[in-house]
């Protein structure tokens, strides 16, 4: 299933030679360096080897990689967090964090979808799908921050809306179309930020920007590969094929005009070096709402309108690719 | 009912072949002659199933006589260059020859129980009523002149969601027109939807459930994620009911469940009732 298992597993086991060499030259007087910088030499052939250029289904493995920082570690980051919780009707999602914090001594709503690092954690945020509960927690929490008029800061990373009987019974469709108004009339600076995975409406509930940046390996896509595998061909295991046809990586979606920035990660993925990628993500959301700063309310959302009223692209002239 | 001359115009040639024949209603197994189905509206005579609706048809059923078309211009591309068993190019000339459509949607002006009204109404036969840019283009266009005019509008939706073969230019679409609605609705115009078999994912999550009053017809299967995905995920079977018209009406999702031959009166009486409200503010303004 994931391409780069049986690699990982080559990588992981180099790492620890490596480590073991060092450890054992550090208390003895034989020189060992040249033994170690030809495993190093040997562990780098095989990063590029296996992570230079990644097609399309290997990013998507890598944006669903267990140890990719998630939601929470970014929010975690922030200088302080007080997270605010519940739809005000019926519970609060676990599939979503969201409340009032600083970033760099800025006041922001930050909202992110949390799937789970572990198995248990996963069932309890139901592995960051988000039910009617959780958009419509979104929704006040976007709504309070033009109250409180901070901007708003999400991180995106679900494989989209949680597809249950209760979802469907507590109206998924309403609750998603209503975040994506709330978001269209904040009248504040929004910068979403697609950490993980972007899963269609699900993804777009929290989507709805005036600047999205996207990490190197993170997908956006109108449905996961799976979903349009289904779709499409009623084969969910056609995924790989799907994800080669829905230019779904950041390039792509760079390339588009879709995405604003494109957000450099580690040779291997953000996993590699988590603390790093969490604060040049941060360093970047900063610098997007230093930018907007600028705008009067109005302003924004005549920008915003204006942006997405340009998101397509029709007719005989239309540009096929890179318009 | 009289066909107007604009639809004669528009309807293409697999109306005469169509004509002679007989269609079986997927709910009762009845045979019914193509023509007195069609006098009917397109609903079962004998067990009152409705079957899905050609977007000219639906027209002409609402429009008290002229329609003006607008956004007809605006046409598909290819923006991904997808081709999987079929090019999307191809794709697009087989369902434009097949539905005489040239996209998943119609929109326009025309006046319904006498009143002034932009209508857009969705096809499922035009790639099964997928959002795609064409779609999202048109009702963006629709809701910004109705806004110019100040006239409520009325959309029929009948969707699969959005459109794979455009990838996220199609998610995209679900922004734009979120867009369109708010400053519609925003400056104190009216939307209403009329939720039509099957309304599903993309377009359900956005303007159909945006609208200020939400209509559905009877058996219309609405909902975000399908019911293929959703018994996929929980692995059983769902209730037949299950995303049914009339099981959202039970749960509060929608105002009202309305048969075929009564929409265009429910749609007149609503925008009677906007028309005397507006008139009242426009009073007590002065």
């Amino acid at each position: 299933m994931n391409p780069f298992a049986e690699r990982e597993k080559a990588l992981l086991e180099l790492e620890r030679r490596i480590g073991e060499l060092r450890a054992a030259t550090a208390d003895q007087p034989t020189d060992m360096s040249s033994e170690i910088a030809a495993l190093e030499s040997r562990y780098q052939e095989i990063l590029r080897d296996v992570y230079g250029r990644p097609t399309a289904w290997q990013r998507v493995h890598i944006a669903r990689h267990p140890d990719r920082p998630t939601a929470l570690e970014y929010i975690t980051a922030l200088d302080r967090f007080d997270e605010l919780h519940g739809d005000r009707y019926y519970r609060d999602d676990q599939a979503v964090v969201g409340g009032l914090g600083l970033l760099r001594g800025r006041a922001i709503m930050a909202i992110g979808q949390q799937r789970g690092r572990d198995t248990k954690e996963n069932l309890r945020r139901n592995f960051g799908m988000v039910a009617p509960e959780g958009y419509r927690k979104v929704r006040r929490l976007a709504l309070l921050a033009s109250r409180f008029g901070v901007p708003i800061v999400t991180f995106i990373d679900t494989k989209g809306a949680d597809p249950g009987i209760s979802s469907e019974e507590h109206a998924q469709s309403e609750a998603i179309a209503q975040s994506l108004v709330a978001f269209t009339n904040a009248r504040v600076p929004i910068v979403a930020a697609v950490v993980g995975e972007g899963g269609s409406g699900g993804a777009l509930a929290l989507g709805i920007a005036d600047r999205v940046i996207m990490l190197e390996n993170s997908t956006y896509s109108v449905a996961s590969p799976e979903g349009c595998a289904a779709i499409l061909w009623a084969d969910a295991s056609k995924a790989e094929e799907a994800a080669e046809h829905l230019k779904l990586t950041a390039q792509d979606l760079m390339r588009y005009g879709i995405i604003d920035e494109v957000v450099p990660e580690p040779l291997g993925g953000a996993n590699r070096d988590p603390n790093a990628v969490v604060a040049r993500v941060l360093e970047r959301v900063d610098a997007a709402l230093t930018a907007l700063e600028r705008l009067t309310p109005s302003e924004l959302l005549t920008a915003r309108y204006e942006k997405y009223r340009r998101m397509g692209a029709w007719g005989e002239r239309a540009p096929a690719v890179g318009g | 009912m009289p066909m107007p001359e604009w639809l004669n115009r528009r309807r293409g040639k697999n109306d005469d072949r169509d004509a002679a024949q007989w269609s079986k209603c997927p709910n009762c197994g009845e045979m019914l002659y193509r023509r007195d189905l069609a006098a009917n509206l397109y609903v079962c005579s004998r067990c009152g199933y409705h079957f899905r609706m050609g977007a000219y048809d639906r027209i002409s059923t609402i429009v008290d006589g002229d329609f003006t078309e607008i956004g007809a211009e605006v046409r598909s591309s290819d923006p991904l260059l997808w081709s999987d068993r079929k090019s999307y190019p191809a794709k697009l000339a087989g369902d434009r020859e097949r539905s005489g459509l040239s996209e998943g949607i119609v929109c326009g002006f025309g006046e319904i129980g006498g009143y002034e009204a932009a209508l857009g109404v969705m096809d499922f036969h035009f790639r099964g009523g997928t959002m795609g840019t064409v779609v999202g283009e048109r009702v963006t266009l629709l809701l910004e002149e109705a806004r110019r005019r100040r006239l409520p509008c009325v959309l029929f939706t009948a969707s699969g969601g959005a459109r794979m073969e455009e990838g996220m230019f199609a998610l995209m679409q679900l922004a734009k027109t979120t867009a369109a609605v708010t400053r519609f609705m925003g400056d104190g115009n009216l939307l209403f939807t009329v939720l039509t078999d099957p309304t599903t994912g993309g377009v359900s999550a956005s303007f159909a459930f945006q609208a200020d009053v939400v209509i559905a017809e009877p058996g219309a299967m609405i909902g975000f994620a399908g019911r293929r995905v959703i018994e996929q995920t929980i692995r059983q079977r769902l209730p037949d009911r299950f995303q049914t018209a009339e099981f959202l009406l039970e749960k509060g999702h929608i105002d009202m469940v309305v048969e075929r031959r009564h929409i265009k009166d429910i749609l007149a009486r609503l925008l009677e009732y906007a028309a005397k409200g507006a008139q009242r503010l426009q009073e007590a303004s002065r």
